[in-house]
């Protein structure tokens, strides 16, 4: 629905540009197309490392890990699994869900959603085009310490 | 041609390794290509209005429009645009880079535009309406509450950490950017 919105959005720019100036909206749509496909082959290579990810920590392989590993290896191993993966929040927090039922801990689960949204050690790639090696690896860093510590806070406040 | 094929020959090895993998292991490199395939899939979806919306960017606003709003004296107003931004956008988060890069080039300041990176991949509304009906209000409230200031934290402290040069750099080479 929000990538609906962002479609409506982004034509009633695209219209009052154009309605103001012709070459100016050529030039953003050739910026557009610039930009896309500067980054494309980063963005596919990168998207097939994550298919191929995917396909050996299934969320299946992923619940069974979680849900055997109790303890500091769990919650280290969920920190791990949400660092490498890129899933999206419509897959992670069904699994979260899923899990939780099914009774593995609150703090792995929780670190698990917060890593696999903060942290992204397989888009550094596309980080390192726009930003430095610091401020990238310094940034997922912080990521992954304070995904540990929102996960304590959480599990003490909700468990 | 043969600038294309050296463009993508990390795409071509992966492609030739999943085929491998394939082979070897029908299922899994089944379920490897049919993962790429929905990301694939979702990913071409919300590129258009993304990167259209970088071009508009990028022709109409104005370096100093851009650094009165979010560059290094917009204070609270800059903390909060960079907020919204990244919250309401929808998109996996390597969207976001990009969209920062010209952020950048228009003179954000730099502590915006990783609370802007920030945002996009935790706080994101459009998600988080469907985080509440999986996971309850309470836990996602709660989350917000604590990744809130975090956010602001990483964002603060990679600011610190990160020197005055490499800011520089990082800003040269949006500036680069076409």
């Amino acid at each position: 629905m929000f990538t609906v919105g962002m479609y409506v959005f982004t034509l009633i720019l695209l219209l009052l540009s154009f309605l103001k100036s012709r070459s100016k909206t050529k030039e953003a749509l050739k910026k557009a197309w610039r930009s896309f496909e500067n980054i494309l082959p980063l963005f596919l290579a990168i998207l097939l490392i994550v298919g191929i990810i995917l396909s050996i920590l299934s969320p299946e392989v992923i619940s069974k890990i979680l849900g055997s590993q109790s303890g500091v290896l769990g919650i280290i191993l969920a920190g791990i699994i949400g660092s490498c993966t890129v899933i999206p929040g419509f897959v992670t927090f069904p699994l979260a869900a899923a899990l939780l039922k099914n009774g593995a801990g609150l703090i792995p689960i929780i670190v698990l959603v917060s890593t696999s949204a903060m942290v992204g050690i397989l888009t550094i790639p596309i980080e390192l085009q726009y930003f430095c090696k610091k401020s990238t690896y310094v940034r997922n860093f912080l990521a992954i310490i304070f995904s540990f510590i929102i996960a304590f806070i959480m599990g003490v406040i909700l468990g | 041609m043969k600038k294309i094929i050296k463009r993508y020959k990390f795409v071509f090895i992966i492609i030739i390794f999943n085929l491998i993998m394939l082979l070897l292991k029908p299922d899994i490199g089944m379920n490897s290509i049919e993962t790429t395939a929905v990301n694939l899939k979702e990913m071409l979806c919300i590129m258009p209005p993304v990167f259209l919306l970088i071009g508009i960017l990028d022709v109409w606003v104005e370096r100093e429009t851009m650094i009165k709003i979010m560059g290094n004296n917009s204070g609270i107003v800059g903390i909060v645009i960079a907020f919204l931004l990244g919250s309401i956008a929808a998109g996996p988060v390597y969207v976001a880079f990009p969209f920062a890069g010209v952020l950048l080039k228009k003179g954000t300041k730099f502590s915006n535009v990783i609370i802007f990176l920030g945002a996009w991949s935790a706080t994101k509304i459009p998600i988080s309406l469907f985080e509440a009906s999986v996971l309850g209000w309470k836990f996602m409230l709660i989350r917000y509450a604590l990744d809130i200031p975090v956010l602001l934290l990483i964002a603060f402290i990679t600011d610190k950490v990160v020197s005055k040069k490499e800011k520089d750099m990082i800003y040269e080479k949006a500036k680069n950017l076409d």
